[in-house]
């Protein structure tokens, strides 16, 4: 090849890029699905992004056995400590922000200044949501004067494992996940579709931010084949199926009937209680005497 | 029997006794714990703690897999830890079981380590489940066969299930046994009793029995040899020196793997019973890995740069 | 066989102390005009000059810290002046070490308590107060309550960063922009905050400095650009604060003194409670306006429990602040020893027994051993009167309502402690305590989310929890 040919083909040949491999985020790791299937993002003009694991209900089994086996634990420790881990994991999305908005406008299609303000939204929704871990008590515990000689007091308790079925995209994720967590509670979070590539951008986020493994536990696929085996998991006590359709909601609470899961979902409006609605309140009685 | 003229050794007169024990604190005996926790032990004081803890050492090795060359390369160690360092202190004892004590008492014999006692694990360690006969027959062998120590553990199941005067009578009836030949370690298995009252209270069962010493763990359940279990322990020996004058050692065994953890059992001693406390003749630590980091923290502190385990044998 | 502890000194290295600071103001580090010394008072050394705040000192970081609240803090979502409380809680966490070896050579305090306990609880009051700038709608004060505007703060020389903390971060979170006058004896760790709120990038006048003595704070606590003044230190000077607002419209907290009752039953666990014990009193060198300064004893255990006590006093070790073995440092100042040295005296005359375990004292710096008076009654000055030192007095009961009496039988009510096994005993006492804290089998124990105030002469208000964020908004409309 004469000289004039190399130069010109260096000019056009672009640096290669190493591409991602989706996987699930499961007990802290990233597992392929156990099923070995993938289903395929595009974009919004039909160009490949990625192959995106596609979960199975044995992913959900193990998530849930993840989640599960560290409950307790996260629950244990301090509110202080529960708002610490928080608060860093806001710290790396902010470090974040361009890939997350990039990848956003990217699998979504809506404008990079559109991306930009969900991720900042989202950002600024975890840092509030950050902040109640050590003000629950004071919004949701009492001290109640009964009418007689005893010490009466109301612990607000997180319930345990919560599945999330949040709807698609990268805000819905972060208002699902988040105030599930808040109060010890350890979650899996369904992910559908397109949110699949922010989604776990996020995983990584998570696994770089002191969050114990299987605290958060992401499953990227289909809500109609992993939500209702969600539904009727015997060891999951709470369920937010504010990503799920209306029209399919009726089914899951059937199902999720038999160990009174809390079925749940929520219109969007922001407030304290979407964590309370994962949490028991505990009552206890002392007597005050010498 | 008058034990120390304070119970006369029946169920309800250990019973009452106990119960008037003062209860333990969970929270402030973990800060205490904590706190002793936070001495920082430097240069000049830190040699002496680790010179001080290879001596309390009772090197240990209690695997099915025991063979003589196994408790003989043990025993050279315990001996002679650095081969290139003759400054280093023998280790406090031997542990083993009792089939090796004699192996392990000729070895240390004949290379110059008559001054390390073999001490060894009896009374079906480390359940404690079997029958009285069998718990006297493996101690009466340990001491047929040159243990100068034994290490009994205690019927669990029975303390758990308020049997206190059968606990007591057991370690009397090996008290007995081990007569003025051997000295005798109680070992509670401190992971398995849970709470600090249960440790406090044993503590107290085992002392009026006529231990000799008193040991948190067999090493074979976690947890073992926490700091705050240590620390009720030896509040036990300090109050019981007060009522009868006799000092009763205290042996932390298990969990215990690097100098800092050697070190702030010896500072727990210091500020606890007091440094009358802090010589091998009542205070031991039962170890297999720490021995070696004890080593390469010397060697640091003799060379000024830090150790590789290159430079410490195994056993 | 004794195990000596070699010295296992923090290394100063780590901190970087001006020749001369002034004040504070508008964002911006500017040269005060008299200067006075301040000291390390373990060693007498001068460690800088800080500046003695006047009226015009005052009269420009009151107008700065206005134009702040006015033109940029009012302004903000809580949302984001929360993050500003976020970014200086992690740079106090990423600077902890400099502001404990800092706080120890200013204050006397040894490292240990420092790096352990008093950084630590700076960092986390402002996280807590931090995640409130934005949920004040759920504090229970109301929808939508509002900030004052501008708060004066002054604050006392014995725990100054934790301190500057307790009144900084609730007022900055609810919307109030701040001057802050640091007590006399401990500037140092107030100017180097000043620095941490440059590296936050918080907005200027937000935060204001002013350095100076007890007419520094008087000129601030006067001045009719303050909405509200937080005020912790002696009960008299709050008396003074509390006449010279009568007629104004100021809002006050007062965090004033105590003379705390620690009682103890027959059934308390009593190794725990004789650290509690320790700790109650000989924390902080006794410097701390809730320490547990009078013990009251079940009668029956009197003797048994003074025993351990003298035993496990002989283990307190006193000496360099900055040796990390250390638990009693030096007293703060010259002035300090000199009222705990009267007071032990008359502790003396008035017939009370004293004892201190052996120690020696360094001749330079301000000094005094852990101490012990028994045989106190009620009727002593020393039982009535805030020694504010490493001395504690010893008196009996005979029974719990005796114990409750005696406990409540003082102007003062800040703290108290209860020790005992019993549940419900524990319970009625509290319950019977006229107390703004009150600890059970556990002392000294703060936390941003548990409210701490006094009754009666200890003061007005509460800090920390739901309940300290109302002294410092007011009812939306």
């Amino acid at each position: 090849m004469t000289a004039s040919k190399k130069v010109a083909n260096r000019a056009i040949t672009p640096r290669l890029e190493v591409k991602k491999t989706y996987k699930l985020f499961i007990n802290g790791a990233f597992p392929r699905s156990e099923s070995g299937r993938v289903y395929e993002v595009s974009n919004s003009r039909g160009g490949f992004i990625a192959n995106p694991s596609l979960a199975s209900r044995k992913d959900l089994r193990d998530a849930v056995v993840a989640a599960r086996a560290v409950q307790s634990g996260w629950a244990k420790a301090t509110a202080y400590n529960r708002g610490q881990i928080l608060y860093r994991i806001a710290e790396m999305l902010e470090g974040r922000a361009d890939q997350f908005a990039s990848e956003i406008s990217l699998a979504s299609g809506v404008t990079l200044k559109k991306a930009q303000d969900e991720v900042h939204t989202a950002i600024d929704r975890w840092v509030w949501y950050a902040g109640w871990s050590d003000k629950l008590s004071a919004a949701f515990g009492a001290t109640n004067p009964v009418a007689g000689p005893y010490y009466n007091f109301t612990i607000p308790e997180p319930q345990g494992v919560i599945a999330v079925a949040p709807a698609e995209s990268f805000l819905a994720v972060i208002d699902a996940i988040a105030p599930a967590i808040v109060s010890g509670n350890t979650v899996i979070a369904l992910v559908p579709g397109s949110a699949a590539i922010a989604a776990m951008t996020f995983a990584e986020v998570l696994a770089t931010s002191d969050l114990p493994a299987g605290v958060i536990n992401i499953l990227t696929g289909s809500h109609d084949e992993l939500a209702p085996w969600a539904a009727s998991h015997m060891d999951i006590d709470g369920f937010d199926i504010s990503g799920i359709d209306k029209k399919k909601r009726t089914d899951l609470k059937v199902a999720g009937a038999e160990n009174l899961k809390r079925i749940l979902h929520f219109d969007g409006a922001i407030s304290p209680t979407r964590i309370y609605a994962f949490m028991e309140a505990k009552t206890v009685w002392h007597p005050i005497g010498v | 029997m008058s034990f120390y003229g304070i119970v006369d050794g029946s169920e309800s007169s250990l019973k009452h006794f106990l119960a008037q024990l003062p209860g333990v604190d969970q929270v402030g005996a973990e800060s205490r714990a904590a706190m002793l926790a936070t001495r920082s032990i430097k240069t000049t004081s830190k040699r002496w703690a680790i010179d001080t803890a290879i001596s309390m050492v009772d090197l240990t090795t209690l695997e099915g897999a025991d063979t003589a060359g196994k408790v003989r390369a043990l025993c050279s160690k315990a001996v002679r830890p650095d081969p290139t360092d003759a400054t280093v202190p023998s280790v406090g004892a031997i542990c083993v079981y009792n089939d090796m004590v004699a192996i392990a008492r000729t070895h240390l014999d004949s290379i110059g380590g008559k001054h390390v006692p073999v001490a060894a694990v009896s009374t079906a360690f480390p359940s404690g489940r079997a029958s009285m006969e069998v718990k006297i027959q493996d101690t009466q062998d340990a001491i047929d066969a040159g243990a100068a120590e034994i290490d009994m553990v205690i019927d669990r199941g029975a303390f758990l299930s308020g049997q206190y005067g059968l606990v007591f009578d057991e370690i009397v009836k090996i008290r007995e046994v081990c007569g003025e030949r051997a000295h005798l370690k109680v070992i509670f298995e401190t992971g398995e009793l849970v709470t600090y009252d249960n440790v406090r209270k044993a503590s107290y069962l085992a002392m009026l029995a006529g231990a000799d010493f008193i040991k948190t763990s067999t090493g074979k359940v976690a947890p073992a040899a926490t700091p705050p279990v240590v620390l009720v322990m030896l509040e036990a020996v300090r109050d019981f020196y007060q009522m009868t004058q006799r000092r009763i050692g205290v042996k932390p065994a298990g969990g215990i793997r690097n100098t800092k953890d050697a070190i702030k059992q010896l500072v727990l001693v210091n500020e606890t019973a007091g440094p009358e406390w802090l010589t091998p003749e009542f205070f031991r630590i039962g170890a297999s890995a720490l021995l070696n980091d004890l080593l390469m923290q010397r060697m640091k502190l003799d060379d000024g740069y830090y150790a590789s385990p290159n430079y410490v044998t195994i056993d | 066989m004794t195990f000596e502890y070699a010295p296992a000194l923090e290394s100063r290295s780590i901190v970087d102390i001006k020749a001369k600071y002034g004040h504070f103001i508008d964002g911006k580090f500017v040269p005060g005009k008299k200067h006075f010394a301040t000291i390390n008072p373990a060693t007498e050394e001068v460690l800088s000059q800080i500046s003695l705040g006047g009226q015009s000192d005052v009269d420009k970081a009151v107008a700065a810290a206005q134009k702040a609240y006015t033109k940029t803090w009012s302004k903000l979502s809580g949302k984001e002046r929360g993050k500003y409380l976020y970014r200086i809680a992690r740079i106090l966490q990423e600077r902890a070490r400099e502001f404990a070896v800092l706080e120890t050579l200013d204050n006397g305090k040894p490292i240990r308590e420092t790096r352990d306990i008093d950084i630590p609880l700076v960092a986390a009051h402002f996280f807590y107060h931090a995640g409130w700038a934005d949920k004040l709608d759920y504090a229970g004060l109301g929808k939508s309550p509002q900030p004052h505007g501008v708060a004066g703060q002054i604050i006392p020389w014995n725990f100054p960063l934790l301190m500057l903390a307790w009144k900084v971060a609730p007022a900055l979170a609810t919307g109030n922009t701040v001057v802050l006058k640091p007590a006399e004896t401990t500037s140092l760790t107030a100017l180097l905050f000043a620095e941490v709120c440059q590296q936050a990038e918080l907005p200027n006048g937000v935060v204001n400095i002013v350095t100076g003595d007890g007419s520094t704070g008087s000129t601030i606590v006067n001045h009719p650009g303050i909405n509200k003044i937080a005020f912790t230190g002696s009960t008299e000077v709050g008396k003074k604060i509390a006449r010279a607002i009568a007629g104004t419209n100021k809002k006050a907290t007062l965090e004033l003194g105590g003379k705390g009752a620690n009682i103890v039953f027959d059934d308390a666990p009593l190794d725990e409670t004789v650290e509690g014990i320790v700790n109650g009193i000989f924390f902080n060198q006794g410097h701390v306006c809730c320490a547990g300064s009078r013990l009251i004893l079940q009668e029956g255990i009197a003797d048994e429990l003074i025993e351990k006590l003298k035993d496990r006093m002989a283990k307190i070790r006193v000496g360099d602040p900055l040796d990390k073995n250390t638990d009693l440092g030096a007293i703060n100042s010259r002035e300090q020893l000199s009222k705990i040295q009267e007071l032990a005296s008359v502790g003396d005359s008035e017939g009370a027994q004293r004892w201190s375990p052996a120690c020696t004292l360094s001749a330079k710096g301000f000094w005094f051993a852990p101490t012990i008076f028994t045989g106190v009654t009620q009727a002593h000055r020393i039982a009535r009167e805030e020694i504010f030192g490493p001395v504690l007095s010893v008196l009996t009961f005979r029974t719990p309502q005796e114990a409750i009496e005696k406990a409540n039988n003082t102007p003062f009510g800040l703290s108290a402690g209860v020790w005992s096994e019993k549940g419900s005993r524990i319970l009625w006492a509290t319950q019977q305590l006229r107390a703004g804290v009150v600890w059970a089998n556990t002392f000294n124990k703060f936390d941003p989310t548990s409210p701490f105030g006094g009754y009666k002469e200890s003061g007005w208000g509460r800090e920390g929890g739901k309940h300290g964020l109302a002294a410092y908004l007011k009812e939306g409309k």
